[in-house]
């Protein structure tokens, strides 16, 4: 169907595109969050996997990606169709959106402003996998993961044609989609490559704080964009969507660091830090569906729950490196739930429990996000386990001694003092240039 | 000659060189090491997760001074960085044989 061009609201449009931005530099604030948590001779392999993800999924996102989200459904509803291959036929609505959902934004800000939620949830399983995970079998892991998991769960939940939309289910910015569904895939990953050499042994603390609370910031400011940019409008509901986005965060991190003051006998930065992380995860599928004072009991919870989740892992033996089933997993589950409790019709969507719904919306996202999670996991497992045969997932044990920055990129993060030494030896590939020792890239 | 070699808490660092500057010494050599004695580490929690940490930041300070000076250079660091608590640190002398200062070739104490 057409796209009515003369619908079109300037100012929504404006705020999309800006939203789209702000959503866009999540995933470098995710890099540093993360890069601050790993040890000193990792924080490049971090940083990389999460700016490539930008790299490999925007240009999937136009070639096959948008289309199989938010396409008409096809293969069975499984996932949207190739109609809008290449973002062709950018002139028609998006699928779906018409009646009360009709868009006043171009379609192709549409795919701009998805585009961003695409490159941010495969670029968060890295803080499960991270210090162990190879450069080139990641990238080929992001491209067929954003096919086959993200693309088909986007479609079920986000897009209006999907089946679990179809039944009521309530995913505002993608708690669900992105924040469940990347933790699923994140301990599916975690478990086909194993513990870290040294876990639960060796020192691993974080070697730069202040780089993971830089990168929390970020994360909080663009994640305005992720979520009153789901309104899709500069409206009232995008302003809900904003201040319960910054209520729970506050929330959660005031919880997190509170139970660290009582369990282990002083709150921490990073504690800080990862509260209001959990809190913008637990925040991200209720932001258009709670009320203010929900959304402080809601991130309340969150942080209390995610500062306890994270210890899990010690006592089911996975290495989840950074936490992404202890925040994004918990957290993402735990907000889509809430929302069966604290949903409330004056805000959007519909009542939950505690608002005299009953436990019919509870039922539905628990349907929701149990078929979210289920499928990303399976197929995260399946996913990775074939690239493992056929091009092994993870470095080398000498390699992970050395560290990913110096064995997967050549390249060392901090010259402190100046004491390196050496000298230059020459450009590479240009003519005339000196012959330059060529390292072993094997297994890289 | 002597060369004095201290191992201090940093925030001792200030006090120590303005008690040498007061006593006449008129160059020194710092670093930061990482080390343990019988204060040994400290702990520290991220995620609820404990870590032991066993090499704490010190400064290391060296100094070269005359024989006769070594004894009150030593007392003087040693007063300087006192704290009375634990992992105050430890300072030892150690022979030197020469020395020379690198822009005028002056050797021996003439270096000094």
């Amino acid at each position: 169907m057409p796209f009515d061009f003369s619908k079109i609201d300037t100012g929504n449009t404006a705020w999309v595109l800006a939203s789209a931005a702000l959503v866009l530099l999540m995933t470098p604030g995710l890099a540093f969050f993360y890069g601050g948590m790993v040890r000193v001779k990792n924080v490049l392999g971090m940083l990389m996997q999460n700016y490539v993800a930008i790299g490999i999924v925007s240009v999937l996102w136009v070639l096959v990606a948008y289309s199989l989200a938010f396409g008409k459904s096809g293969f069975g509803g499984f996932a949207g169709d190739l109609h809008q291959f290449g973002l062709g036929h950018m002139g028609e609505q998006v699928a779906g959106y018409q009646g009360p959902l009709a868009q006043t934004i171009p379609p192709l800000v549409f795919v701009a402003f998805q585009l961003m939620f695409a490159v941010i949830t495969p670029a968060l399983i890295t803080g499960a996998t991270a210090d162990r995970l190879k450069f080139g079998a990641y990238c080929v892991f992001i491209a067929v993961w954003l096919v086959l998991v993200y693309a088909p769960i986007a479609h079920w939940v986000f897009s209006p044609e999907g089946w679990l939309f179809q039944r009521g289910a309530e995913d505002f910015a993608g708690g669900t989609v992105v924040h469940a569904n990347a933790g699923a895939a994140g301990l599916a990953v975690a478990l086909i490559l194993g513990k870290r050499l040294g876990w639960k042994k060796d020192p691993m603390r974080p070697h730069n704080l202040p780089f993971t609370l830089l990168g929390a910031g970020l994360l909080w400011f663009g994640w305005f964009g992720f979520n009153a940019g789901s309104a899709l409008g500069a409206n009232n509901l995008a302003g809900y969507a904003f201040v319960n986005t910054n209520t729970a965060t506050a929330a959660a991190m005031l919880g997190w660091i509170l139970v660290e003051k009582l369990r282990d006998g002083k709150p921490t930065t990073l504690g800080a830090a990862s509260g209001a992380v959990a809190g913008l995860v637990a925040i991200t599928p209720a932001a258009g569906f709670v009320s203010p004072m929900g959304s402080i009991a809601l991130g309340f919870i969150a942080g209390a729950l995610c500062s306890l989740a994270v210890l899990l892992k010690y006592k089911l033996g996975y290495d989840d490196a950074l936490d992404v089933v202890g925040v994004h997993l918990v957290g993402g589950v735990a907000g889509a739930l809430l929302i069966g409790f604290f949903g409330t019709k004056t805000v959007g969507g519909a009542n939950g429990l505690f608002y005299g719904g009953g436990a019919h919306l509870l039922g539905i996202q628990a349907e929701a996000v149990g078929a979210a999670v289920g499928y990303s996991f399976v197929a995260t497992l399946i996913i990775a386990k074939v690239i493992d045969l056929v091009m092994g997932l993870r470095i080398t044990t000498d390699q992970e001694r050395e560290g990913m920055d110096l064995v997967l990129h050549g390249e060392t993060a901090y010259e402190m003092g100046g004491t390196g030494g050496g000298t230059f030896a020459g450009t590479h590939g240009a003519p005339g240039s000196v012959a330059i020792t060529q390292h072993s890239t094997a297994g890289v | 000659m002597k060369l004095v070699t201290a191992v201090i808490k940093p925030f001792k660092l200030e006090d120590v060189k303005s008690a040498l500057e007061a006593f006449g010494v008129h160059g020194l050599t710092v670093g930061e090491v990482s080390g343990y004695g019988r204060q040994k580490g400290h702990t520290e929690v991220y995620r609820g997760a404990e870590y032991t940490v066993d090499f704490v930041p010190k400064i290391r300070l060296d100094v070269v001074v005359s024989d006769g000076d070594a004894a009150d250079v030593v007392d003087v660091i040693v007063k300087a960085a006192a704290t009375g608590q634990i992992g105050d640190g430890k300072v030892w002398t150690t022979p030197v044989d020469d020395m020379v200062r690198v822009r005028t070739g002056e050797r021996g104490p003439d270096a000094l």
